[in-house]
């Protein structure tokens, strides 16, 4: 089973390898790239399987023995997040058929995307604190030159932002990892979960943790370090945007739960409280950032920094349900957010626009778009019977279980909000009279429906088929609160 | 750039340059050195070129683009690490293979290095070639 | 010498941050610069300093005695994140050239075509 766990690695580096050896004929990189990410999907699937059957997935890096070598590891919640990162990779290229012009993609867009999804896939398996920082970088690297790939001034300006920022939570990243060592003398995530819960010096270790806390923050876009992202995520073309809304950010909460779930619980009174506060002014501040934005994918962009608010809730609130809950909300959101940017750039190859004010009569001229967009908006605030209801139902209900009233007042008061801003693009997009006669569409644009219907066919199955999916995350958060399994699994014999 | 001893110079370093980073691949073995080092000296010598004679003439030396460079060192490198799995090894695993004739032997552990220097090497020049002609 | 390397490092976290808040982009990738080298300076010094006694030593050598030998992680760390922040360099001055080019300026403040 040794070539599962690493195909989520493999897989894309390949493709991109190839991708590079056909450079000068995009065509091929086209069918190349797509015909990776569904070998992704697939293969994330089965690991997904593997895991479910059979426990946490643990592998050696050329055998050297854990805590020394590099370890990767699945347990169920990295098994899902790939199974997540295929589905969005999938969606997108099967997108990018209709939305990438000739000259991003004689310019790498194919070996690049497929370099980011093999960032985004090593960050979810690596059991490495130091290989994850790698990871980071290669997914950076990636993102950075997709975002600028064109080289229109919104997109490099908008990069430049993205650039910066990110830079300056890898320098923290990095002092963090290098503190991190001097203190346990070990970079292995098992190993250093033996070792910090022996710690003899907790506050030390708490300090660590906010540095941890400050670097992937700033990745996941929490309050108050979220600026780049609706600074940049509206100016590359869809599909660009499409991955980095859905997938990007979340490598951040992945990051996040991975290390206040495993690493550092020494005190939790203090560090997942202040998570909690944070999680809350995240959702509110995000939310209304985006009831003041007039331009389609911007309202979104502060829509994902609201929803990171929620995913961290169940991290802050740390029990079982709440946790469990979070889990849920990814897998949710992954799919609705990507969906909703796709349906984005569907409306702006109709108009050649994406500003609210100029945009109309959608309902009127294509209503099967419309019933695309209510389905992901809808879910995105949380209406029953779609997926969003029920994240949201679970995280509420694991606020009230531990009696924290205030962050389930305000979690449910941004719900509204989103509920008044997706009406807001409703009216705007869909239900005003057309303000502009409609461009003609070549009919390459036909690829572009595909996936926004898959992703929005998944999204009211989880809705329906509400059980499985919670028996999963509730499972994945069992193994997260009970890192024995993780550990053994990991460290082997040597322990 | 015109300057005579520069220029003189760089026909006589570059093969040396190729040569020493050749040997400090295949050191890298069992002593200091490695893919990463000697991918460096390698693309140092092209370099030097682009800055004394330009860069097409750099280019055409070169005889293969440096993305190919990097796809084939990438694939290289995958497939050393392939080779274990295949043995039915993690990922990596080091392997050897004892050759029959004067005692030496060839191993995945080479082979990766071999494919660190290739990636090394293209992605250098592609980066100090586009960043050279891209100036004004 | 802890002493004098903490100092450094100090000074070095202390000019990143104040080039990146300058609003010329150049000086706030100098900032990007000092700061991944103040990180591997720290990554260095808190790995523990020895002297003289590299982590590679020939087969059947006499260990030290006391055995301080240089732990070779935090080294292979360093030698990770220069490489890394190599390429992380090259891109974004490409791209600190393309925005001159593109803006016109260099100036933060000019940039807010995004904001809008």
């Amino acid at each position: 089973m040794t070539l599962l766990l690493i195909s989520p690695i493999l897989i894309p580096l390949i493709t991109a390898a190839l991708c590079l050896l056909v450079w000068r004929r995009p065509v091929w990189q086209r069918w190349l790239g797509t015909a990776g990410a569904f070998a992704l999907l697939s293969a994330s699937g089965l690991l997904l399987k593997l895991v479910w059957d059979r426990g946490i997935q643990a592998e050696q890096m050329g055998s050297w023995p854990a805590p020394f070598g590099i370890t990767l590891v699945a347990d169920l919640f990295s098994a899902v997040m790939i199974v997540l990162a295929g589905l969005t990779g999938a969606a997108v290229f099967v997108y990018s058929h209709g939305n990438i012009d000739r000259f991003r993609e004689s310019f790498g867009y194919y070996p690049l995307m497929h370099l980011l999804l093999m960032g985004v896939c090593g960050a979810f398996l690596t059991g490495d604190v130091f290989n994850l920082y790698v990871w980071f970088e290669v997914m950076l690297i990636s993102s950075f030159v997709l975002l600028a790939l064109g080289g229109e001034r919104g997109q490099i300006e908008g990069a430049f932002k993205y650039v910066t920022l990110n830079l300056v939570s890898s320098g923290f990243f990095l002092a963090a990892v290098g503190l991190l060592y001097s203190v346990a003398g070990t970079l292995n995530m098992a190993d250093l979960a033996v070792k910090l819960r022996e710690t003899s010096n907790p506050p030390l270790i708490t300090a660590l943790a906010m540095l941890f806390l400050v670097a992937f923050g700033i990745k996941a876009a929490v309050f108050p370090l979220f600026f780049w992202l609706p600074a940049s995520y509206h100016t590359p073309p869809v599909a660009v945007s499409a991955m980095f809304a859905g997938l990007l950010t979340k490598v951040g909460v992945y990051a996040l739960i991975r290390v206040f779930t495993l690493l550092f619980v020494q005190d939790p009174a203090y560090t997942h409280r202040l998570i909690l506060v944070i999680s809350g002014l995240t959702m509110l501040t995000g939310v209304l950032g985006a009831m003041s934005q007039n331009e389609f994918r911007r309202v979104l962009s502060f829509h994902i920094v609201s929803q990171i608010g929620y995913m961290i809730m169940g991290l802050g609130l740390f029990t079982r349900l709440a946790l469990a809950a979070s889990v849920f909300y990814i897998i949710h959101h992954i799919i609705v957010k990507t969906n909703l940017f796709l349906v984005a750039g569907i409306v702006h190859r109709h108009t050649g626009t994406m500003e609210l004010k100029r945009l109309g009569g959608f309902y009127e001229s294509r209503p099967l778009l419309a019933l695309l967009f209510l389905v992901p908006a809808l879910s995105l605030a949380g209406v029953p019977p779609l997926s969003g209801f029920f994240a949201k139902f679970f995280l509420v209900k694991g606020g009230l279980a531990i009696e924290q009233y205030w962050i389930v007042a305000v979690s449910l008061f941004v719900s509204i909000l989103t509920l008044f801003s997706m009406i807001k693009i409703w009216a705007e997009v869909f239900w005003k009279p057309a303000s502009e006669p409609e461009q003609a569409v070549s009919s390459r644009a036909r690829s572009l429906w595909a996936p926004v219907a898959a992703l929005a066919a998944i999204t009211v199955f989880i809705g329906v088929g509400v059980e499985p999916v919670f028996r999963l995350s509730d499972a994945a958060a069992v193994q997260m609160l009970n890192p024995e399994e993780y550990i053994r699994v990991v460290l082997g014999g040597n322990r | 750039m015109n300057s005579v001893i520069l220029s003189a110079a760089t026909v006589l370093l570059k093969p040396l340059l190729t040569f020493i980073s050749l040997f400090v691949l295949l050191r890298g073995h069992n002593e200091p050195g490695g893919g990463f080092v000697g991918g460096l000296i390698a693309a140092s010598a092209f370099v030097l070129q682009a800055i004394a004679h330009g860069v097409p003439p750099a280019r055409r030396s070169l005889r293969v683009r440096p993305r190919l460079l990097i796809a084939g060192g990438l694939l290289t490198a995958a497939a050393s690490g392939l080779i274990s799995v295949a043995m039915g090894a993690p990922f990596m695993t080091g392997q050897t293979y004892a050759l029959p004739v004067l005692g030496w032997k060839l191993s995945t552990a080479l082979l990766f290095d071999i494919g660190v220097y290739l990636v090394v090497m293209g992605a250098v020049l592609h980066i100090i070639f586009t960043l050279v002609e891209d100036a004004p | 010498m802890t002493l004098v390397l903490a100092l450094t490092i100090g000074l070095l976290y202390g000019a990143a941050m104040y080039m990146i808040i300058r609003r010329s982009i150049v000086k706030l990738v100098f900032g990007l610069v000092l700061l991944s080298h103040a990180a591997n300076l720290l990554i260095f010094t808190v790995g523990g300093l020895t002297r003289d006694h590299p982590p590679l030593a020939p087969e059947q050598a006499a260990l030290p005695h006391p055995p301080a030998v240089a732990d070779p992680l935090p080294q292979a760390l360093i030698l990770t994140a220069i490489v890394i922040s190599f390429g992380v360099l090259a891109f974004v001055l490409a791209l600190v050239r393309r925005t001159v080019a593109s803006a016109g300026t260099d100036d933060l403040d000019d940039l807010r075509t995004t904001e809008q």
